[in-house]
């Protein structure tokens, strides 16, 4: 039994770790390139669930209403882009982090306005509500195999997308040299509300796939966002592999923390206490993780070169 | 602004005078931000430190009343300095960390400190989990002041803020200030002056900690209740706001901010639950167009004249 | 220069004043005297919101029922929302009761907002009546002569549910709860009269950024081999956890026994979804939409007429605050300076409550019976739940005796 357990809350870790990637890809790409710290990174994958909750019922079907919401949100990432984040470029971190601080509260208050105040659920088709047997006695749900099945290709894409094309090569010469990317000629200014609308899609499929689990719900972003910083500090600032990285590492210690933390408190200490104190320190536990990486290597695992 | 303390000063005969106590309650509220931000623009608007983890103070600050006064110690003589002491130790331990870093990393270690200081008080138990605790009496000073009354009260945090922005103003105007601030600019250039930059930014960041707290202790007073949400990263967030609404780097800018925040926020909460639309847009039009904040368009504007 | 200067000052200081108190007045409702002011504090943004507006709505339509008046006075009512956080909890009690100067305040739907608010009402002499959280601590030390519930303790409900399960002769349970005030109250509930095992214990982050992903919970719980699982999860959590729970099949292994988790805001919710899995699943409660009182005939059929679904217990419990008020003010004949007078007459439990009949004990928390409800669909086909059968008659919560009134 003990190793079933295991295997399934791994598979659990890796699906949290895969979102995590989503979300962290996209604002590691904005920060890198654009130098640009987007707190409200977090409310386009809130969006991106708000639109799938809308689209479903319309189009009477779960992936096509992804689609469409993805497509709505990269649109949504291109209109941000353009009345507030590309005149933030060239100003100082406080700016940043203020204006798009206003942009949370923003998106918030829009959402409670647009959609209520309630959860909004998203109903699964048939074939991704029931469950999936692995190795014969593993039970998991199909829709959580089905998450980490599309964060793993959307992974694999990005790292092709960033390493064999073109503008790939734009983005990694502008997350590691803004001034010579800009020196290539290339319209930078075409790139960078390119890659903020890709990164804001990205986000907006994290809050799809994470919607059907959870219910959308306001604020939803904001505290994934916190941790989403913490992996790409961790891997990197423009790093796409870091990132990848990263995710699953924090994704697999929160998992295992919520898991095995509290039998383990108790070989030292009372029950009452070890249950209640457990889920506050594996919530921690990244934390730390991050405070001690960045002592080592103040500029996490995989910095960017030539910075 | 010498003109709003006038005003602060002079308000509890108004609100005496129209009686509207609540309205005493939203200065007291106001005032204590206002300390907290005073303490923030120390270390951020003059010394180029980003912390986005400031609200950890405040916190431990309320907590430096609670936990005494959960054991039945109330007196004032015992948790203000262990207020101060707490926080100028957190500061002095995650600074000493902090300070290796630069730039963003900075902005997120010192938020992942203040995240850490905040799950660590939802795990304890004993101190009322995520819930936090109720206290019933505030602070002792006997024979001095009395706390409990409200007038007494406001005036021990209105000498507060004055105490915290004459410190500010003393240190910013001494040589220790100066090297701070030198090293905001140009940190290489301070250290070929012969001066051991990590040193004093590590002082400057401790004594803003201290700051904190002493307001954390004055809110866990003026609250009656104290819980882990007051370290939230939001908490940090809105201080951060406060300043730059005021004026990063001005004196008296953080306590401007502080009182267009609450108010804004009292105001747009009481006319409709959709005031995170209004204020959150009113946050990026700020940023947008009002460069410098409060501080920084008076200026712009006794300049035309 | 320096005249100016000084002129100047001044001019900004009376400027300050001005302003302040302008916004002050503009914050100010007309005084009136002759009026029974009511502050009802809940919440009103957030997912939680969707409890806060199920209350709201019965508060407003208890207004309607009693016509705006009670004892010839007009009823003035003022909403607040705590935001689901404690200090602002207690910072909007304080403006109902020094600014708004309200007689009573009610609402409250979370245990650490009533405790954070608590002091604020108290002190300032006003009645406080909790329309849904009843945490121990109020029930037992911190009793008050003028805190009165019309809801519940929070372990009453939680321990008929350990009743329930011994009743069923279920021998083992896995738990899992949020971890705040009233969540390790309803554990302490449930364990307090569940004979069986406690396989194992889960206590999930709660708050504006309440954990909702439950994966590594439910293959826990699944894996500890209890034969049923307890769950509290209000408002939103509990559609989640259901879902989730649903999603990961336990509905097949591990049958749920929830409290205040399986309501009238997640059943529409789980029909919209097709989630066929919840019905039949048990949970124990004070009250049912499908209770046979003369108060409940009016209250349930009136609500579905006005806003096309059934109310929720947070809706009955925020129903009936209206009608004990009602019966507080009519009996001084509308003198509200009479607190005493006010005070015994709530303590009679003396009005129509949708509940049937039921008294006070001495910490003023209700002595009522417990029934055990199942999730079902009605004649017209709407998910609701019904009774099954009672499980507590004049049950007194445990808390009771610590109480020194």
């Amino acid at each position: 039994m003990e190793w079933i357990l295991f295997v399934s809350q791994v598979l659990n870790g890796l699906q949290l770790g895969i979102l995590l990637f989503l979300l962290a890809a996209g604002l590691t790409l904005v920060f890198g390139i654009m130098d640009f710290v987007n707190l409200a990174h977090g409310s386009l994958y809130m969006m991106g669930a708000y639109f799938c909750v809308t689209l479903t019922p319309l189009l009477d079907s779960f992936p096509l209403a992804v689609l469409a919401a993805i497509i709505l949100t990269f649109v949504l990432g291109v209109v941000v882009e353009l009345v507030v984040a590309r005149h933030l470029y060239q100003r100082d971190h406080l700016d940043q982090v203020l204006a798009t601080f206003g942009l949370i509260l923003f998106f918030n208050g829009a959402v409670h306005l647009i959609w209520g105040a309630e959860g909004n659920p998203i109903r699964l088709p048939d074939f991704l509500d029931g469950r999936v047997t692995l190795f014969t006695d593993i039970e998991i749900p199909a829709f959580r195999l089905a998450i980490i099945a599309i964060g793993l290709a959307v992974a694999v894409g990005l790292v092709w997308l960033v390493g064999n094309t073109r503008m790939g090569m734009l983005i990694r010469a502008g997350a590691s040299n803004r001034r010579m990317a800009g020196a290539l000629g290339v319209d930078i200014k075409k790139l960078f509300t390119l890659v903020f609308a890709l990164g804001a899609a990205l986000a907006g499929l994290a809050g799809m796939m994470i919607a059907p689990i959870t219910e959308a719900n306001i604020g939803m972003g904001d505290d994934i966002l916190i941790v989403a910083f913490v992996v790409i500090i961790i891997g990197g600032i423009g790093s796409v592999r870091g990132a990848f990285i990263a995710a699953l590492l924090i994704g697999m210690i929160d998992v295992m923390g919520r898991s095995y933390l509290d039998d383990f408190m108790k070989l030292f200490m009372n029950n009452q206490s070890a249950e209640t104190a457990s889920p506050a320190l594996s919530a921690m536990a990244i934390y730390i993780l991050m405070a001690g990486i960045l002592y080592f290597r103040p500029r996490g695992l995989f910095p960017p070169k030539n910075r | 602004m010498i003109a709003v303390l006038l005003a602060l000063a002079v308000l509890p005969a108004v609100t005496g005078a129209f009686d509207q106590p609540f309205l005493l309650d939203l200065a007291l509220r106001v005032m204590i931000l206002a300390c907290a931000a005073v303490s923030l623009n120390l270390i951020l608007g003059f010394g180029g430190m980003i912390s986005f983890g400031h609200a950890a103070y405040i916190g431990i600050g309320a907590y430096a009343v609670g936990i005494p006064a959960y054991y039945s110690e109330y007196s004032g003589y015992i948790q203000l300095p262990i207020a101060i002491a707490a926080g100028a130790l957190f500061a002095l331990v995650t600074g000493f960390i902090c300070l290796r870093t630069k730039g963003v990393y900075f902005i997120m270690i010192t938020l992942a400190f203040a995240q850490m200081a905040y799950f660590a008080f939802v795990s304890i138990e004993e101190y009322g989990g995520d819930d936090g605790l109720v206290i019933d009496q505030r602070s002792e000073f006997p024979g001095i002041i009395n706390m409990e009354a409200n007038l007494e009260f406001y005036y021990v945090v209105l000498a507060f803020l004055l105490g915290a922005l004459f410190l500010v103003y003393r240190i910013v105007n001494a040589r220790f200030g100066m090297v701070v601030q030198g090293a905001k600019g140009n940190e290489a250039r301070m250290q070929s002056l012969g001066f051991d930059t990590f040193r004093y930014r590590l002082a400057c960041y401790v004594i803003a900690g201290a700051m904190a707290a002493a307001a954390g202790w004055l809110m866990g007073n003026y609250n009656y209740f104290f819980s882990p949400e007051m370290m939230g990263w939001t908490r940090s967030g809105e201080l951060i706001f406060m300043v730059v609404l005021g004026g990063a780097g001005s004196l008296f800018g953080p306590v401007l901010g502080a009182i267009v925040f609450i108010l804004l926020e009292e105001m747009l909460s009481g006319a409709t639950i959709y005031w995170p639309l209004i204020l959150g847009a009113i946050l990026v039009a700020v940023v947008l167009f009002a460069r410098g904040g409060i501080e920084g368009v008076i200026a712009a504007l006794e300049r035309k004249k | 220069m320096r005249i100016g200067r000084v002129k100047h000052i001044s001019q900004v200081a009376i400027a300050v004043i001005g302003a302040i108190v302008g916004a002050a007045m503009l914050l100010t409702p007309a005084l009136a005297a002759d009026k029974v002011k009511i502050g009802f504090l809940t919440t009103l943004t957030t997912p939680a919101a969707v409890i806060g507006n199920d209350m709201k709505d019965a508060f407003d339509l208890a207004y309607a029922h009693i016509g705006g008046k009670m004892a010839g006075l007009e009823v003035e009512v003022i909403y607040e929302d705590d935001g689901f956080k404690p200090e602002i909890g207690k910072q909007k009690t304080d403006k109902l009761v020094k600014h708004d100067d309200v007689d009573f305040v009610t609402g409250y739907i979370w245990s650490h907002v009533l405790l954070a608010s608590r002091k604020s009402a108290l002190d300032a002499g006003k009645f406080m009546i909790s329309a849904n959280a009843g945490p121990s601590k109020i029930a037992g030390s911190l009793c008050h002569k003028n805190f009165f519930s019309t809801s519940w303790q929070n372990d009453q409900t939680p321990m008929a549910l350990g009743e329930v399960l011994n009743q069923r002769g279920v021998k083992s349970v896995y738990v899992m709860a949020p971890n705040y005030a009233a969540g390790k109250n309803m554990v302490a509930g449930v364990e307090r009269t569940f004979g069986g095992e406690v396989k194992g214990k889960d206590m999930t982050k709660w708050g504006a950024d309440a954990q909702l992903d439950f994966s590594a919970e439910l293959a826990k719980a699944k894996a500890s081999g209890a034969e049923a699982l307890f769950v509290f999860y209000p408002g939103k959590a509990g559609g989640a956890f259901i879902k989730q729970y649903m999603q990961a099949g336990l509905n097949e292994s591990m049958p749920l026994y929830s409290v205040f988790t399986v309501d009238a805001l997640g059943l529409p919710k789980f029909q919209k979804a097709d989630m066929q899995g919840v019905l039949g699943s048990l949970a124990t409660q004070f009250w049912s939409p499908d209770l046979d009182t003369p108060q409940n005939k009016k209250f349930v059929p009136a609500f579905l007429e006005k806003y096309g679904r059934y109310p929720s217990f947070y809706a009955a419990q925020s129903y009936d605050a209206m009608f004990l008020i009602k019966s507080a003010v009519e009996a001084v004949s509308g003198d509200l300076s009479n607190m005493d007078g006010m005070r015994a007459a709530m303590e009679k439990a003396d009005y129509p409550s949708v509940r049937g009949p039921y008294s006070y004990g001495n910490n003023h928390f209700p002595i009522q019976n417990f029934y055990l409800r199942e999730a079902t669909t009605d004649s017209a086909g709407r998910w609701t739940t019904k009774i099954v059968s009672t499980v507590y008659t004049n049950h007194q919560d445990v808390y009771a005796k610590e109480c020194k009134l």
